[in-house]
């Protein structure tokens, strides 16, 4: 019987298997930032243990960064001791840091691909759950907790259970690919098999709506794999995929006869078989918003805000979730979602921060101004991303539009460092999570593309993007 | 890690589905360098109001319920970040079993790493026990909750339950296979990144 992409990658890493027990996994690449690592490092001083791989390892500061200013002092004293600590864990064990000085700095997610680290049909770990994003180049690529990030550090292995495959088919062309993207594809799928759908899966994503993504726009959909609670999310590799991982600064030497290998291996053979599928049909998609504390609560930008019990389809506790999610979120049942004025903009994240990101969402904002009300920021996913941005432009269109241009970190998708939301303001994002108070106690998040939060940012409230001008 | 004892307490019921580990710890706790001390900001922003005094409305701040080591949730516990300051936080305020229909994979595979046990539920069995006021006892050993009017019996990995019940460290059981380890290394076809 045929095997799943999935099956091939796992099969390929396994270096101890016994019946009915976990595996232990070979880990190829291994991503460590300052929030999850200091304990890691700790433990393995306190037993006398070394890093394995320190060539197989590579750390940046992205969640703690302030985003102004580099040459100032970092004023959170908290936030500067862990970034002090990784300077100090990687000198002391020998692992490449790019420093908050580094033109190679930038969100974990972003600049792994970007520097050439993430390699199709290999494993890739870090302490972060939207490690998820490396799968778009048909990595396998697992968030993990501290304690796993000790174990692969010192043995460059990781204990797992082998999750279950699942396929997602993404079938159909959208009718406006600047307004209708691939955050929308991605949050269409999670409103559908909600937020715990892919639990204990991997999931691929396969069909000629996938096929047709550029590998920026496939991250944003692996990214949100996590958000659907499946372990991995993963897309075969393509000629895409090999082109864009092509003279970049760490693709291996002997890169073309790997493209080779992957050419031929890399795909999930014919008659292989899923445990669950799921099919979505993108032709007539719409722009979505979410109104809600999880991403499962989101709905068309034609819509409007759902009655909990319309939302919940007889489940109780979905009802009762529904009721909390609109108390916190300050909204009324039937209010368009157009009509939801907003206070802030965010645009970036490992999300959507990417350098084919800005160049979307500054197509909105040329030659306009934001709303008088609304506080707007674009932070690059990384330096390299902010440079290139800077080389066509883009930076003086936001600037002009009154956006704040930022230095690359994950800002304010979590909040860790100086960027939040106040209490009871409400903000447009690009990022993952709209939890309870992810970007700002008592702050309210609307999951969006960027085009759609750079829409929001100059009427003042949500805007179906299909109406703009967007060439 | 120490191993896990069977232990009886009252159950602190949190109604609540898809409890995200970023309730568990909010963000602004996550600077600290080393794992202890995290119990006191466990569901902060639940239990405390923007001046930081209790939100009485809140179960951990009732305090029929101190000293329990159950918490009992609803579906896709622990769901959202990776963070296992999540799991430190439970512990440290003094949790030692969390019951829920079921768990998100990376605050489950963190559980074990800590000596927390999770155990999940059919949806009915959890309805049941939040309803539950009397002390209830739990044998990981043999695998049942015992309730002051039935015995309900869990599954676990047998893996996972050894792991707990001997308090094992993962690293150094990983060790005994080194030789595999390289040996898999001298075929792995990706290079190293630098």
């Amino acid at each position: 019987m045929g095997k799943t992409l999935f099956e091939k990658i796992w099969e390929s890493h396994v270096v101890v298997e016994k019946p009915h027990n976990p595996s232990l996994i070979y880990v190829d690449r291994h991503l460590v930032h300052e929030v999850t690592s200091p304990q890691a490092f700790d433990g393995l001083r306190m037993n006398n243990r070394k890093v394995r791989r320190p060539d197989l390892t590579i750390a940046t500061m992205d969640h703690n960064v302030p985003t102004n200013d580099r040459s100032l002092p970092i004023l959170d004293q908290t936030s500067a001791i862990q970034i002090q600590t990784l300077e100090k864990n990687c000198k002391d064990f020998e692992i490449t840091l790019f420093d908050i000085n580094s033109p190679d700095q930038g969100i974990v997610h972003v600049i792994g691909p970007q520097l050439g680290i993430t390699l199709p049909g290999s494993t890739i770990v870090c302490g972060d759950s939207h490690t998820s994003t490396h799968g778009a180049f048909g990595a396998l690529a697992l968030g993990i907790g501290t304690s796993d990030v000790e174990h692969v550090l010192a043995s460059q292995t990781i204990w797992l259970e082998k999750p279950k495959p699942f396929e997602i088919k993404v079938e159909g062309k959208r009718k406006n690919p600047h307004a209708v993207t691939a955050k929308d594809i991605v949050l269409s799928i999670i409103k559908n098999i909600g937020t715990g759908g892919g639990t204990g899966t991997v999931i691929e994503y396969r069909g000629e709506g996938i096929e047709d993504l550029s590998m920026e726009q496939r991250m944003t959909i692996c990214n949100m794999s996590i958000e659907a609670g499946a372990r991995a999310g993963l897309i075969a590799p393509d000629e895409k995929t090999f082109e864009y991982l092509r003279g970049r600064k760490y693709t291996p030497k002997n890169y073309e006869s790997l493209v080779e290998e992957w050419r031929e291996h890399l795909k999930t053979d014919n008659d292989a078989t899923f445990e669950k599928q799921f099919t979505l049909h993108i032709d007539d998609i719409a722009p979505q918003v979410s109104w809600g504390t999880n991403p499962g609560m989101t709905c068309d930008v034609t819509e409007s805000v759902p009655f909990p019990d319309e939302f919940a389809q007889g489940d109780p506790n979905q009802k009762k979730s529904a009721e909390k999610a609109l108390s916190y979120m300050d909204l009324k049942p039937g209010t368009p979602i157009e009509d939801i004025k907003i206070d802030r903009v965010f645009i970036g994240s490992c999300t959507n921060a990417r350098l084919e990101d800005l160049i979307e969402a500054s197509k909105v904002v040329r030659g306009q101004k934001i709303s008088p009300y609304v506080r707007a920021m674009v932070v690059p996913g990384s330096q390299m991303v902010k440079k290139q941005a800077e080389e066509m432009g883009l930076d003086k269109i936001f600037i002009d539009a009154n956006f704040e241009w930022r230095e690359a970190g994950c800002s304010m998708c979590l909040g860790m460092n100086p960027d939040i939301l106040s209490p009871g303001e409400r903000c447009a994002s690009t990022s993952n999570r709209n939890f309870e108070g992810r970007q700002g106690t008592g702050g309210r998040t609307h999951l969006v593309s960027p085009v759609m939060a750079a829409a929001a940012a100059i009427k003042g409230h949500f805007v179906d993007v299909r109406k703009m001008d967007l060439n | 890690m120490e191993p896990f004892k069977n232990i009886s307490s009252i159950i602190t019921p949190l109604d609540k589905v898809n409890v995200d580990t970023d309730q568990i710890v909010p963000k602004q706790f996550l600077k600290l360098v080393q794992k202890s001390g995290f119990g006191k900001f466990l569901f902060f922003n639940w239990r405390y109001d923007e001046a930081e005094n209790k939100k009485p409305d809140f179960v951990l701040n009732d305090s029929k319920y101190d000293g329990s080591k159950i918490l009992i949730s609803g579906d896709n516990f622990g769901c959202g970040s990776s963070r296992e300051h999540a799991v430190w936080a439970l512990k440290d305020y003094g949790f030692s079993v969390i019951i829920a229909p079921s768990f998100a994979d990376i605050f489950f595979s963190n559980c074990f790493k800590n000596g927390l046990l999770p155990i999940s539920l059919d949806e009915k069995l959890v309805e049941l026990l939040q309803k539950e006021t009397d002390p209830i006892s739990i044998d990981l050993e043999k695998q049942f909750i015992k309730t002051p009017s039935q015995e309900i019996h869990f599954d676990i990995d047998s893996h996972m339950k050894k792991i707990l019940l001997e308090g094992l460290d993962d690293i150094a059981q990983t060790f005994q296979y080194e030789d595999k380890i390289t040996e898999f290394e001298k075929n792995s076809k990706i290079p190293s990144v630098l």
